[in-house]
């Protein structure tokens, strides 16, 4: 009964042309798809909501406890550190969403099916995310810092604070003041690391293919290091405790706004940034390799 | 056209599909049939560049899916689990594909129309009924009206009006020319839809036929006769040079006569009969036939 050798020669079919034009997909095509993506899904709306509000909101409240007590001894936008420290939480978790959600659901084979191009997507949806992060965390840090500086400018300064060199450039005339240096690495480097820790949820997202696992080791690979410090005790260990806590991901972020948790007093963040980046680069070049290499 | 040669995929030490060669023409329904596990879904994940095959090659006019510029526009399919985002709308779903190929957005409109989804456009498929959620998988095949159209299992959820409703679409799609690739576990389903077979088995080719051919060859029509004497209505047929064989009920099937000679005899030999019936073998039978020895999940009798 097999006999495809034989098999009746084919019905005359001329083929189906449709009336539809043909247009030869670029990454335009994919960039516009993804954009719709993202929006049209209501825990994007709502989880970029939350960032939004925890950042600029314990941004307010450390601003007003610190404007009424005596001078801490920080610089003028250093207080904004702590909304985005959890406001990151966000963006780290939108970021491993992006794909591990569409593993979860089985929309990654449409997508695939769509655009058959695994780097187009991968880069496509990489440039989409980080975008609307880095844009919607730029907002919410400028805010922050605006608010520190109308409510804290005006302190007490100690006089013995003038002549610290971890002050240079912090105290003008009396007051306190934020240089442009202060507020780059208070707006947009504080964006870019955290739209940078999204991006790294995403490659992680395409590596493990699993919301809650990407989620966790992207947490784990941020509080780790600072968690393993905390048990380096005793003298021995100084050094590696040190060089832990000065290399771990979150001193990036603290001394952007110049709270550095350890290591050089003056740091300003941005070759942590730098460091972030590389990782970042790395893990979706790996994320690529798996796309492509792997069944969807 | 979609053609295959060789095809061979293996999930780490486990064959899914092994060698399989064959070529799907346009203009016709082909039905792509096996049982639970003969390898039709991952045959045609490879077809999509999804899966990579393990060795041999697939292509759709000489092309590798990945080679195809406009895929949408090229190749429709229905993927067998839900492949969409319960969270997104079907109107936003059906757009984010449109402008992954660049096709206008009124087809959006257009494909739910054809569906009959254009009620729940606006609505959330985490909230679909399973032919909802089939429909708006076909709404997405057709979205960029391609000339080939592949579905894994599309009559899975349908109800009576839906499985009527996707039989003529295929039929439709296929006299407009274009190539039509259907799978299957139902023979009976493939007996009314489609114009050739492609049967695999352990994801080795059983049969690669037209399903005209495969009806005619498989489908034996036979007499039906019942008795209340049912061993002098043997010995009667059997001098009648019949090969009567007997039924588990106590009635016989004979082959190649027709029922007015059975009657005849009867009458001849003063039986009484209490059927007389003309038969056919189901072609789910044959199907079953053909598989037998490749079922990979079969249920113990019992
Ligand atoms: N990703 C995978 N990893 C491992 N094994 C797989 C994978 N996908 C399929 N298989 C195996 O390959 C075989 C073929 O599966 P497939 O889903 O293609 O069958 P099918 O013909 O579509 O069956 P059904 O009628 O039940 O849908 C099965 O034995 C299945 O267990
Ligand atoms: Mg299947």
């Amino acid at each position: 009964m097999t006999a495809p050798a034989q098999m009746p020669p084919p019905p005359p079919a001329p083929g189906y042309a449709s009336p539809i034009p043909v247009v030869r997909t670029h990454l335009g095509h994919a960039l516009a798809s993804e954009w719709t993506k993202i929006k049209s899904v209501r825990s994007t709306v709502w989880t970029l909501v939350l960032m939004f509000v925890v950042t600029v909101g314990i941004g307010l409240l450390f601003a007003v406890a610190l404007a009424s007590d005596d001078y801490v001894g920080w610089p003028l936008l250093a207080g904004g550190f702590f909304g985005v420290m959890l406001g990151q939480l966000c963006i780290m978790t939108l970021g491993v969403l992006v794909i591990s959600s569409e593993y979860g659901t089985g929309m990654m084979r449409t997508t695939l099916t769509a655009c058959p191009h695994r780097g187009r997507v991968l880069l496509a949806k990489t440039v989409v995310f980080f975008s609307l992060a880095f844009v919607m965390t730029l907002v919410a840090t400028t805010l922050t810092s605006l608010i520190h500086s109308s409510l804290l400018g005006d302190q007490d300064i100690p006089h013995y604070a003038v002549q610290d060199p971890y002050m240079e450039g912090s105290i003008e005339n009396g007051e306190l003041v934020a240089t442009a240096g202060h507020w780059m690495g208070a707006t947009v480097g504080a964006s870019l690391y955290v739209s940078l820790l999204g991006v790294l949820g995403l490659a992680l997202g395409a590596l493990l293919r699993h919301s809650a696992g990407a989620i966790t080791t992207l947490i784990g690979l941020v509080l780790l290091p600072l968690i393993a410090a905390m048990f380096m005790v005793g003298d021995s260990m100084e050094t590696a405790r040190e060089k832990l806590i000065e290399y771990s991901l979150l001193n990036g972020l603290a001394s952007l706004y110049r709270l550095p948790m350890e290591g050089d007093d003056t740091a300003t963040g941005w070759p942590l940034l730098g460091m972030l980046a590389g990782i970042t680069v790395a893990a979706l070049i790996g994320a690529y390799a798996r796309l492509t290499s792997t069944d969807a | 056209m979609i053609e295959l040669s060789e095809l061979t995929k293996r999930y780490g030490g486990k064959t899914a599909v092994e060698g399989l060669t064959f070529a799907v023409r346009p203009g016709v329904v082909t039905g792509f049939l096996g049982p639970n596990g003969a390898g039709k879904s991952t045959t045609m994940r490879m077809i999509l560049g999804l899966d990579r095959p393990t060795s041999g090659d697939v292509r759709i006019d000489g092309k590798r899916y990945d080679q195809l510029p406009e895929p949408l526009t090229y190749i429709g399919a229905l993927l067998e689990a839900r492949s969409v985002h319960p969270g997104r709308t079907a109107y936003h779903h059906l757009l984010c594909l449109a402008q992954s190929n660049g096709v206008p957005e009124r087809r959006i409109g257009e494909v739910l129309d054809l569906v009959g989804l254009s009620g729940v456009a606006r609505k959330r498929p985490k909230g679909f009924s399973l032919g909802m959620g089939q429909r708006l998988g076909i709404a997405s095949a057709l979205l960029g009206d391609p000339r080939i159209l592949m579905f894994d299992e599309p009559v899975n959820g349908l109800d009576p009006e839906g499985i009527h409703w996707i039989r003529n679409l295929m039929k439709q799609l296929a006299s407009d020319g274009r190539t039509v690739f259907v799978s299957s576990h139902l023979m009976s389903e493939m007996a009314l839809t489609a114009d050739h077979l492609v049967v695999i088995g352990q994801g080795r080719l059983l049969a690669d036929t037209s399903m005209a051919r495969f009806i005619e060859e498989n489908s034996r029509p036979y007499v039906q006769v019942r008795s209340s004497d049912p061993e002098r209505l043997r010995v009667s047929l059997a001098d009648a040079g019949l090969r009567p064989v007997p039924q588990p009920d106590g009635g016989f099937e004979v082959e190649g006569v027709p029922a007015a000679r059975v009657g005849e005899i009867a009458a001849a030999n003063g039986l009484v009969l209490h059927e007389l019936s003309r038969r056919q073998a189901s072609l789910e039978e044959a199907f079953m036939r053909l598989t037998h020895g490749s079922v990979e999940y079969q249920a113990r009798e019992g």
